[in-house]
């Protein structure tokens, strides 16, 4: 399974082992990972597992659709590297990648 | 509105003779098996008649999810209440606008709730609750809505405008007239009252705006506005103006103002809850939200279809007016583990509708949680009991689902 590090606002650094084919928020929820929300449960509706992928990772993580993009467009915290968690699917290819949260969900 | 009339049976009146959009259901707090026998027997129900003309009404939660997700289909144009514009006061506002023009005015006032206007206004809004509880009445029978849920949102939503503090109670009064015409929700004020307050809420605006003008720095909602150019020349458009200065006032105001009320309903009508509370003061956080899923302080946002759809075997036609009722939606226990029932310490109480999702979800909602927190946390360092002693009113809307009365008396 492939190891990914989500590092809270903090800096508190949890690497865990991802499930390929669930999404990255689920992988987090299931291993306690605080400071993802999740209010919609996944479905690219609410903007609460945001997240930001790592310099050389955001090619592996891809790039959200309009959905997603209209999701982020509405966080004051939006950055190039935004990514909303429940839409990245873990594969294989993401072993050793680092996720960084926001301050707040919202 | 047929107020002669008894409501109808909800088990035995065929489904097309229910009109969930009756004002006297939430008046009177007799919602609940309406809605249970929609999601039951007609989850995406088509009403045919009612005094807000033909609707359909959405009821499950994940119905309502994707309904609200879909901004492409489902329009928040011309207005996100079931009745129709007022032609007299023909606003605008960003909650009811689609994409691009929604973002762009949304993003303006959106840094109002940041992570770092959020942090400093923690401080602010413990004194004010730490001011407002020291000064209620021990043994004494007083009104919660007043003395603390407007008296604290108030204060509030004077901050995040930099409204002049004294004068605040006219925000509340603004707040209460915005949606409060029989034609768009059901409610009991006349249309001269509200044309006349709400054209001293655009003058009184209007004027704040231009004595603002040129002051550096400022994080307020109208300063924000100001500064953002998309937004600078808003003035100019009175409509777009006052929507948006209505829209911020009911949205930072009358839904945490009736929950900050419905929480203590909720925890006098279920006293086990109560005990949990009292056992574990760190339950708060959690509770909070169940308090506003408990409360649902907007029962429905409406959409209008922009093309015909196939919806859950359902053909919807362009033009229908689409109601999602989130306080259905917020029942549903096929989403929620029983749902019927007040749970404080529930597994997953974020996971509910009363925000509403896709790109209209609710800007305040971190400020909304935040405030019910703090207060929840001061109430418990004061006092063992919050007592209800008198029935509640209930405000006659199908839209603002609020209190004007909540008897209490306070023991140590």
């Amino acid at each position: 399974m492939p190891k990914v590090t989500l590092i809270e606002f903090n800096g508190q650094d949890h690497t865990i082992e991802a499930e390929a084919g669930k999404s990255l928020m689920q992988s987090a929820i299931d291993n306690g990972v605080p400071g993802i929300d999740a209010d919609c449960g996944g479905a690219c509706a609410c903007g609460t597992c945001h997240c930001f992928v790592d310099g050389e990772w955001q090619e592996v993580a891809g790039e959200g659709d309009a959905m997603e993009e209209a999701m982020l467009g509405m966080r004051p915290d939006r950055a190039d590297n935004s990514r909303l968690s429940c839409q990245i699917e873990v594969t294989d290819a993401m072993d050793g990648m680092v996720v960084r949260l926001p301050e707040y969900q919202m | 509105m047929n107020t002669a009339t008894q409501l109808p049976d909800p088990w035995s009146t065929p489904l097309e003779q229910i009109d969930v959009s009756d004002p006297r259901l939430y008046e009177q707090d007799t919602w609940r098996p309406y809605f249970e026998r929609l999601r039951k027997e007609d989850p995406v129900h088509y009403q045919a008649s009612s005094p807000f003309g033909p609707f359909w009404s959405v009821t499950r939660f994940e119905d309502i999810v994707a309904v609200d997700s879909n901004h492409a289909v489902f329009s928040s144009e011309p207005t996100i209440l079931i009745g129709d514009l007022d032609d007299k006061i023909p606003t605008e506002m960003f909650i009811a606008m689609d994409p691009p023009k929604h973002d762009i005015q949304r993003r303006a006032v959106q840094p109002v709730v940041a992570p770092k206007n959020l942090a400093d206004m923690e401080l602010l809004i413990r004194s004010r609750v730490i001011e407002i509880l020291d000064n209620l009445p021990l043994g004494e029978t007083f009104n919660w809505v007043d003395e603390v849920s407007i008296n604290l949102t108030t204060q509030m939503l004077a901050t995040l405008f930099d409204f002049p503090f004294e004068q605040r109670h006219k925000l509340t009064y603004w707040s209460d007239i915005a949606a409060g015409t029989p034609e768009m929700a059901g409610g009991d004020v006349n249309d001269e009252e509200r044309y006349t307050g709400l054209m001293d809420c655009l003058e009184t605006f209007t004027r704040i705006w231009h004595e603002r003008k040129g002051r550096e720095g400022g994080f307020d909602l109208i300063s924000l506005l100001q500064r953002d150019p998309n937004t600078a020349d808003m003035v100019d458009r009175p409509m777009e103006f006052l929507g948006n200065i209505g829209l911020l006032i009911v949205g930072g105001n009358d839904t945490t103002r009736n929950s900050a009320s419905g929480g203590v309903l909720a925890l006098n009508e279920n006293p086990g809850e109560y005990d949990k509370l009292r056992a574990n003061p760190g339950l708060i956080p959690g509770m909070v939200s169940e308090i506003i899923r408990w409360q649902t302080p907007l029962a429905h946002m409406r959409r209008t279809a922009k093309q015909d759809i196939e919806f859950q075997g359902k053909q919807i036609k362009q033009g229908d007016k689409v109601v999602m009722w989130y306080i259905s939606g917020n029942r549903d226990s096929s989403a929620i583990d029983n749902a019927d029932q007040f749970i404080i310490d529930r597994a997953n109480p974020r996971h509910h509708i009363s925000f509403g999702f896709g790109i209209h979800r609710c800007m305040g909602n971190r400020l909304a949680e935040m405030q019910l927190r703090i207060l929840w946390e001061e109430v418990m360092q004061r006092f063992s009991f919050v007592e209800v002693v008198g029935d509640p009113v209930r405000v006659k809307s199908n839209f603002v689902r609020g209190y004007s009365s909540l008897p209490v008396r306070l023991h140590r």
